[in-house]
C-alpha cells in the first residue's frame, strides 16, 4: 500500500488536544505519524487551507438493509458516508428482518466488507425482534461484530425488560442506545405538540413523552450500573435531566441531530412532510437548549438518523407520511455553517462530537489522529460554498429537508485505512 | 370574468385570508343569495367549467351544498367516489388527482381526513382547489358561511361576542371561524371540557371558558358544534351525560343569555345532546338559515376562485 503524506492542513485532533498546522503521515493504512517534519511519501497530499481530521464518524444511521432497498443499501448508504466525510457508521437494528441476532449482525459487516468504502458497525437489537418482549441475544450479537445495543423507533415500554437489558449488556461492556418515547402519551401523534400542530389540526407527540422516558431510563442505567446513550434528544426538558444526570455522576451520554440543531416545528406549516420526523422538531427554545446543552458538553455527539424513505412513502398526506429524513450528505455542511461559522460551537468541539465521542461511546478504535491508529482521514474544505442538491446525493432516497440550502463546508478527500476518496 | 380583489387560485384556509378577502368573499354570497330567491336559480358564470367533488371522507350536505351551488353557476358537476386514498394503500391521492385533472377538471372540491390534503393537492394540480374540510385543520367555507349568518342577523362582525361551544380540539369548523371572526374584529370565546380545549388557542386571541353558564349571559352568539361519541370513548370526557348536564343547550340555559343570542349549529345536530330540539328549533336558532346561507358562500367561493384557475386561462 502506497504511503500518503498529508501536508499543511490544519490537523485537528481533539482526542489528542491538537489543532495546528502540521503533517499527517500514512503508512499501510494506518497514521505513523503527526507532527511537523515532512517525511518522504509516495503521495503527497496538500491541505493548504483544509481541516485535516479523524475520519468522521455518525452513530445513528438507518441502512435499510435488509428489507427495504429500493430507499438505502448498505452500498448506497457507504457512498453517502463517503461524500458526507464520513467514514464510519453505526447502523440500527430496524431492518427487516431486525438484527436482533449474530448472523444478522454478521450480514451488515460483511456487506460493508463487500462494498469497500466506509466501515459500518451494527447496533443490534435489546429485545427480539424488536418487540420489547424478551432480550435478544446479545452475547451472540457482539460475536456478530454489535457495538451497542437498541431497540431504535419502537423502544422498550416495559421499564422490567429496560433494567434487565441495562443490566445484561454490562456484560459485554457495551452501551444501551435509548430512543425514548412513552408511547401512551405520543399515541397517534405526528408532529410536535403545540401551537403549530394546534393550528394544522395535527395530532402531537408531546415534549414530556420523550422527558418522562430520558428520566425512566436514567433512572433505570443508574439502578443497573449501566451505561446508557440518549438518542437524538429533542427538548430543553431532556437536555436538562441529562445535565443533572451526569452532575450526578450517571453514566449517561447523548446526541443531537443536526435537525433538531437548526429547524423549528413551524418548518411544517405546509404540511411538508420532509420535516416529518420522530422525535419531531421542536419548538425555537426547544433548538436553543440542545444548541446550549451541544456549547456546554452535556450533549456528547451530533448524529444524523439518517432514516431513507422512498419519495412514493414520503409524498402523501402527512399525518400517513413515515418519519425520518435523510442526513448523513448534510451533517457536516449544515453543522460548520449553521453553528460553527455562526460561533455557537467551535470547530473542535464539532469535531469531538463527531469522531473521538461516538468512537468512545461506542467502544471503536476509531476517531483519533493517534500514531498507530487506522488511517480514517476526512480533509475538509472550510471555505466551499455550495447549494445543498439531493438530486446529487449518493444517497437512494431524497427526503431532505435543506434542499436549497446555501452552505460552507465540504468534505474533499476522505480516507478510509489509508485508501483515498475523492469527492467532487 | 372574475374579480379583480381576488387572486387565489385555490381556497384552503381562512388562516391565509386578509380581512379584505373575506369581505370579497362575504359580499359576493350576498348577491348570489338574491339569484336564490329567483324563480330562474341558474346563472351562467361556470358555463363549460367542470367542477369535480372528491370526499374521501363522507359528508352528505356539505357535497350536496357544493353540487348544487355549481350547477347553479351553470357548471357540468361530477362527483368522485373516492374509496381510494393513501390511507387505505391504494392509489397515492396526488396519482388520483392528477387522473381526474387529466380530464380536464377546472376545480376540485375535497373532503379528506387528513389535515393539508387540499395543500397537497394544490401544489401539484393546476385546477383549483377549494378545501370542504380536512381534518380536523380548516373548514373554509362553513367559517364563511358561519359569519356570513352572523352579519345578516347583526350588520356587522366588529365588537360581537362569539362563543365556539363543544370539541375545539378535533374541530376544523372551530377553527376556520376563530381565524374568520378575529380577522373581522369579534370576540372569540373558546369553551367546553378543559380536555377538548388546545392548551395553545388562547395565542390566537381567543379567551377560553371551561363554564358555559358564565359566559352565555354577555355572548351574541352560541357555535354549538357537534360531539362525537368516539371521542368520549377514547377517554376524552367521562360520559355524553356528563357532558350535556354540563354544556348541553337547553331553554333553561338559554332563558340566561341575551334577548337576540344567536343559536348556531354546523350540523349534523345530536339533538338531546349538545342542544335540545326546543332549542334547535326555537326562535333564536339559525341552523336552518346557515344551510341556505352555505350554498350562497359556496356559489361565491366557485365563482371567485374560477376566475383565477391555471387551466382555463
Amino acid at each position: 500500500m502506497e504511503s500518503i503524506l498529508i501536508t499543511n492542513g490544519r490537523v485537528i485532533d481533539p482526542a489528542n488536544k491538537i489543532d495546528s498546522v502540521m503533517n499527517v503521515l500514512v503508512e499501510n493504512g494506518k497514521i505513523t505519524s503527526v507532527g511537523n517534519k515532512k517525511p518522504n511519501a509516495d503521495k503527497v497530499i496538500d491541505a493548504k487551507g483544509m481541516y485535516v481530521t479523524p475520519g468522521l464518524i455518525d452513530m445513528h444511521v438507518h441502512l435499510r438493509e435488509p428489507g427495504n432497498e429500493d430507499e438505502e443499501t448498505i452500498a448506497s448508504g457507504s457512498a453517502a458516508a463517503i461524500n458526507g466525510g464520513f467514514t464510519s457508521l453505526a447502523a440500527m437494528p430496524n431492518t427487516e428482518p431486525s438484527v436482533d441476532n449474530e448472523a444478522s449482525a454478521e450480514f451488515v459487516y460483511l456487506q460493508a466488507k463487500r462494498t469497500g468504502k466506509a466501515n459500518i458497525y451494527p447496533i443490534g437489537a435489546i429485545t427480539k425482534g424488536r418487540k420489547g418482549v424478551e432480550l435478544s441475544e446479545m452475547g451472540q450479537l457482539v460475536r456478530g461484530g454489535a457495538v451497542g445495543f437498541s431497540d431504535d423507533g419502537d423502544p422498550v415500554q416495559n421499564a422490567s425488560i429496560m433494567l434487565r437489558g441495562l443490566t445484561y449488556s454490562k456484560m459485554f461492556g457495551k452501551t444501551v442506545i435509548a430512543h425514548c418515547e412513552d408511547k401512551t402519551l405520543s399515541g397517534n401523534g405526528v408532529m410536535n405538540s403545540g401551537h403549530t400542530a394546534m393550528t394544522l389540526g395535527l395530532s402531537g407527540i408531546p415534549g414530556i413523552s420523550e422527558e418522562i422516558t430520558v428520566h425512566r431510563d436514567i433512572a433505570l442505567a443508574k439502578a443497573a450500573n449501566a451505561k446508557l446513550h440518549i438518542a437524538h434528544i429533542s427538548t430543553a426538558g431532556s437536555v436538562e435531566l441529562v445535565r443533572n444526570a451526569k452532575k450526578k455522576g450517571v453514566s449517561v451520554t447523548c446526541e443531537a441531530t443536526p435537525h433538531h440543531l437548526t429547524l423549528t416545528d413551524e418548518y411544517i406549516k405546509s404540511f411538508d412532510t420532509t420535516f416529518k420526523m420522530n422525535p419531531p422538531l421542536r419548538t425555537k427554545s426547544d433548538m436553543e437548549a440542545v444548541r446550549e446543552g451541544l456549547k456546554d458538553g452535556t450533549i456528547d455527539v451530533i448524529a444524523s438518523d439518517h432514516a431513507p424513505h422512498s419519495s412514493e412513502k414520503k409524498d402523501v398526506e402527512f399525518n400517513v407520511a413515515p418519519f425520518g429524513i435523510i442526513g448523513i450528505e448534510t451533517i457536516l455542511p449544515v453543522i460548520m455553517t449553521e453553528l460553527v461559522n455562526k460561533g455557537i460551537i467551535t470547530i473542535s468541539q464539532a469535531v469531538e462530537k463527531l469522531t473521538v465521542n461516538p468512537a468512545r461511546i461506542l467502544g471503536i478504535p476509531k476517531g483519533t489522529l493517534s500514531t498507530g491508529a487506522d488511517a480514517d482521514i476526512t480533509i475538509i474544505d472550510p471555505n466551499y460554498q455550495w447549494v445543498i442538491d439531493p438530486d446529487k446525493f449518493k444517497s437512494k432516497s431524497r427526503n431532505c429537508p435543506f434542499a436549497g440550502w446555501k452552505v460552507t463546508g465540504k468534505a474533499v478527500k476522505v480516507i478510509v485505512s489509508g485508501k483515498v476518496f475523492e469527492n467532487t | 370574468m372574475g374579480n379583480k380583489d381576488w387572486t387565489r387560485k385555490d381556497l384552503l384556509g381562512l388562516e391565509e385570508l386578509s380581512e379584505e378577502e373575506i369581505l370579497t368573499v362575504l359580499d359576493t354570497a350576498e348577491s348570489f343569495k338574491e339569484v336564490s330567491t329567483r324563480s330562474i336559480k341558474k346563472v351562467p358564470a361556470l358555463r363549460g367549467k367542470v367542477v369535480v367533488t372528491m370526499f374521501i371522507e363522507p359528508s352528505t350536505r356539505t357535497r350536496t351544498s357544493f353540487s348544487l351551488a355549481a350547477q347553479r353557476l351553470s357548471a357540468d358537476v361530477v362527483d368522485f367516489s373516492a374509496a381510494t386514498s393513501s390511507l387505505s394503500k391504494g392509489e397515492s391521492l396526488k396519482d388520483t388527482a392528477l387522473n381526474i385533472e387529466a380530464m380536464g377538471v377546472d376545480i376540485v372540491i375535497i373532503r379528506h381526513t387528513a389535515p393539508g390534503a387540499p395543500h397537497l393537492l394544490a401544489k401539484v394540480l393546476k385546477a383549483s382547489v377549494i378545501n370542504a374540510g380536512d381534518g380536523p385543520h380548516e373548514h373554509p367555507t362553513q367559517g364563511l358561511l358561519d359569519i356570513f349568518t352572523m352579519r345578516e342577523k347583526f350588520g356587522r362582525i366588529k365588537g360581537l361576542k362569539v362563543a365556539v361551544l363543544g370539541d375545539i380540539n378535533h374541530s376544523r369548523v372551530a377553527r376556520s371561524n376563530i381565524w374568520g371572526l378575529k380577522k373581522l374584529g369579534a370576540e372569540v370565546i373558546a369553551c367546553g371540557p378543559s380536555t377538548l380545549i388546545p392548551s395553545t388557542i388562547e395565542k390566537l386571541g381567543v379567551k377560553v371558558s371551561y363554564n358555559i353558564d358564565e359566559i352565555l349571559p354577555e355572548v351574541d352568539v352560541i357555535n354549538i358544534l357537534r360531539i362525537q361519541l368516539e371521542r368520549q370513548q377514547s377517554g376524552l370526557f367521562p360520559s355524553i351525560r356528563e357532558y350535556t348536564r354540563l354544556f348541553g343547550i337547553n331553554s333553561e340555559r338559554l332563558s340566561r343569555a341575551k334577548k337576540d343570542v344567536l343559536v348556531m349549529h354546523p350540523g349534523p345536530v345530536n339533538r338531546g345532546i349538545e342542544i335540545t330540539p326546543e332549542v334547535a328549533d326555537g326562535k333564536n336558532s339559525v341552523i336552518l338559515s346557515q344551510v341556505s346561507n352555505g350554498l350562497a358562500v359556496r356559489m361565491a367561493v366557485l365563482y371567485l376562485v374560477s376566475g383565477v384557475t391555471r387551466s382555463s386561462e
